[in-house]
């Protein structure tokens, strides 16, 4: 080995000597690849079939709520009240946003009207669908089932049209998954009854015997929390899906009173229905 | 034994910390193997859920990832390049107290990850599931150690930076990039949050992320420690420097382009997964540069295998390195992806690199550094031995388990009958795994039952070693017996 006096020959030996140059160096070789893979997809229109095809978007998507809700108001007119677990809440209706209630609050029904139906477009998910999309994540579904049709024969058959860019688009993160333990689940959505559903997230083995899936028994006695969805629609919003205030203000309206298996069950129904793929178009290259 | 000149090493580096890493990668090794035969044999046999979300396989899946790569393999990572930046570059760690900051820093953080990952607290990111406020506790623990690794290197004695600091320069330095951009999201919660990205473009971040931390976590961290161990075990000096040098510079910049082969037939653009593969194929060339680099320091002292039981796992973990990283460019392209994605062979092919090869260098590494540390022989050389042989035919069996469970589910999946229709149903090809699914845990199992007795002989060699006062000799203080 050269001692510490003799000039260093070369790039090589000149980065060997001096670990600052060799951090640089480094540093620089390791960022072409991401770069080169990654920042194009930002802005390279064909990554979003929705570019080409934008009839797969539901265009009123931020100006019209997905679900109006209708509050019921109390004495006063604007106001009403909510128990949510032990809880009294009120919701102030200019706001959308919950306040404690001194006087303990009583259900009160709402009504909804849907101003979306399947097939319509792709769209941000409905304050129930993301609280069933929360625990999709929090139970580690994606580890076992992917959502993410590939274009092969087979699994047109098994499964539906292949999936598009465009319709994941709102799911932050995605949730295409890796591993197909159980099937994937990228169409699941109207495939099998809610009370299908219900079962099998209960005891997958009372209806299919072979099934490896845990139980989810669990979800039965989860109650939604209103004003914690509406956090997370808020926080969605931030970063880019367009949920209009009319969303976010119904939020409390479509979870109060639902269990966490009604928010699954929401979130399964609505997986690979929002937008009518026609087998005739080409879609993606 | 060069006794001499390992208690002149003893008085002259930061070891400490080192033998602190060294105990808790090999009692994470046991916990994260344990998870995993629990996991296993919950899709083997799945009443052992018993309906408890806390156990539950979706929640205990990170629980096991986690452990294995972040609490074990980053112990390992962190004790041995600590260990082995000192001994090339002469001098002692730039900051004893950074190194401490970083072994209980990290250690809190694994202990998060126990609590939070059961609780279902996860950014649901493959390897990057722990949410936002750990992450930021790992982003400052991980600068803590590079920031102190570079600056050693800036302090050294020697006049060349010694390759194996290369490696793990390199893996620091990616993990920083890849830990920082793939976990940027708002928070909605104390413990919760939703990735910046979406859909297609957070589908190519996180693999940009999960092929990496295989690329650098697993690869060039380990053939950093590689690099050290091996030639010192074999006594040997490394086969090629010119090899190293070119398949450090081919491995820095082909790796992380392989992400994307992830994703092959998504709604990925076609051009991006075909980079992924093209570059995925080419990465054969550095990676067995580095495995032949490896195996070759041994010409001339192959009869060392007979005896040395170290030196075993380092050559077999080299020999599973080669093997998966052929495999790996084979399933990248389109046409096996096409058959393998999804299915239980992608599970094997990392079983086949993180048994075989992660865990076979790191135990090695851990063996050799025992008898250094501890300044006294192993307290069973049988043991290691026995070690050796579960640990190797462990990973065989999930091996050969998981490639013939995940080849019929892809041929499964797609075979048609004479009528033209889906030969099976889903769930037939559920019921068919059954005996693999079995097969595995009991492979795993095996290879636990090694690590278990690994411990068993790290904590009685600690033992003996402190009975004879082995430290305190070698550290030049009167040798009276602890224990």
């Amino acid at each position: 080995m050269a001692d510490k006096n003799t000039p260093p020959k070369g790039l090589q030996e000149r980065m060997e000597r001096n670990i600052w140059g060799l951090l640089i160096v480094v540093a620089i070789v390791l960022s072409v690849g991401g770069i080169v893979e990654i920042v194009p997809l930002f802005y390279l229109k064909g990554t979003q079939e929705a570019h080409r095809f934008p009839e797969i978007m539901w265009q009123e998507a931020g100006t019209t709520p997905i679900v109006s809700v209708t509050y019921e108001t109390d004495e006063a007119g604007n106001l009403v009240r909510f128990k949510t677990g032990d809880r009294g809440q009120f919701l102030k209706k200019d706001t959308g946003e919950f306040v404690q209630d001194p006087r303990r609050g009583q259900v009160r029904a709402v009504e909804t009207t849907w101003n979306w139906k399947p097939g319509d477009g792709i769209r941000p998910y409905t304050a129930l669908e993301l609280a069933g999309r929360d625990i999709y994540q929090r139970e580690g579904c994606y580890l076992c089932h992917s959502q993410q049709v590939r274009p092969f024969r087979d699994e047109r058959e098994r499964y539906g049209h292949y999936s598009l860019a465009s319709e994941s688009m709102f799911d932050h993160p995605f949730q295409w998954g890796s591993k197909r333990t159980g099937p994937d689940m990228a169409r699941v959505g109207g495939k099998y009854s809610d009370a299908w559903h219900q079962q099998h997230l209960r005891a997958p083995r009372s209806v299919v015997p072979e099934s490896v899936m845990p139980g989810y028994p669990w979800l039965d006695n989860e109650r939604l929390n209103p004003s914690k969805i509406q956090r997370h629609m808020k926080g969605l919003r931030a970063i880019g899906v367009p949920y209009s205030d009319a969303d976010i203000e119904a939020a409390p309206g479509l979870v109060h009173g639902k269990t966490g298996m009604d928010a699954m069950v929401a979130y399964l129904q609505v997986l690979g229905t929002m937008a009518r793929l026609d087998p005739g178009v080409m879609y993606r290259e | 034994m060069e006794a001499t000149a390992d208690y002149a090493a003893e008085r002259k580096y930061d070891f400490d910390v080192v033998r602190w890493f060294t105990i808790m990668a090999v009692v994470y090794l046991v916990v994260g193997a344990a998870v995993g035969v629990y996991i296993a044999s919950e899709l083997a046999w799945p009443f052992l859920n018993f309906d408890n979300p806390y156990i539950s396989f979706g929640r205990l899946r990170p629980v096991h990832t986690n452990a294995v790569i972040f609490a074990f393999g980053g112990c390992t990572l962190m004790g041995t390049a600590f260990y082995t930046v000192q001994r090339t570059c002469g001098v002692s760690l730039w900051s004893n107290r950074l190194a401490w900051f970083t072994f209980w820093g990290w250690n809190a953080i694994i202990v998060l990850a126990v609590i939070t990952l059961p609780l279902g607290l996860t950014q649901s990111k493959e390897y990057a599931e722990l949410e936002w406020p750990i992450d930021i506790l790992i982003a400052v623990v991980w600068l803590a150690f590079t920031f102190n690794f570079i600056m050693t290197i800036a302090n050294r004695k020697t006049s060349h930076i010694y390759v194996s600091n290369w490696f793990f320069l390199g893996m620091m330095v990616m993990i920083v990039y890849l830990h920082v951009v793939n976990s940027l999201s708002i928070p909605v919660g104390l413990m919760k949050s939703y990735s910046l990205f979406s859909g297609v473009q957070d589908a190519m971040i996180q693999w940009w992320w999960g092929h990496n931390a295989v690329g650098f976590y697993l690869t060039a961290g380990f053939l950093g420690i590689m690099y050290y161990f091996v030639p010192k075990q074999a006594n040997r000096p490394i086969y090629s420097y010119r090899l190293s040098v070119i398949h450090f510079w081919a491995l820095m910049f082909g790796y992380v382009w392989l992400g994307a082969h992830h994703l092959q037939y998504t709604a990925l653009p076609d051009w991006t997964g075909s980079l992924g593969a093209a570059v995925s194929l080419a990465m054969i060339i550095p990676s067995w540069g580095g495995a032949v680099n490896g195996m070759m320091t041994l010409s001339g002292a192959w009869d060392k295998l007979r005896t040395d039981y170290v030196l075993r796992f380092l050559i077999i973990a080299l020999a599973f390195y080669a093997m998966s990283t052929f495999e790996g460019p084979v399933m990248s392209l389109k046409t096996v992806n096409a058959l393998s994605h999804y299915t239980d062979w992608t599970i094997g092919h990392v079983h086949s690199g993180a048994l075989g090869w992660v865990a076979g260098i790191s135990i090695g590494a851990i063996y050799h550094l025992m008898t250094r540390l501890w300044h006294t022989e192993m307290w069973s050389e049988k043991l290691v031995n026995v070690h050796f042989w579960t640990a190797t035919i462990g990973t065989v069996i999930y091996v050969v388990a998981m490639w013939v469970s995940g080849i019929m589910q892809g041929l499964m999946w797609r075979a048609y009958d004479e009528y033209g229709t889906l030969a099976y149903t889903f769930v037939e090809s559920v019921a068919a795994m059954h005996p693999y699914y079995a097969m595995r845990a009991v492979g795993g199992g095996i290879f636990l039952l090694g690590a278990i007795i690994m411990l068993f002989n790290v904590l009685m060699t600690v033992l003996k070693s402190a009975t004879a006062g082995s430290l305190r000799e070698a550290r030049g203080m009167p040798a009276v017996a602890v224990a």
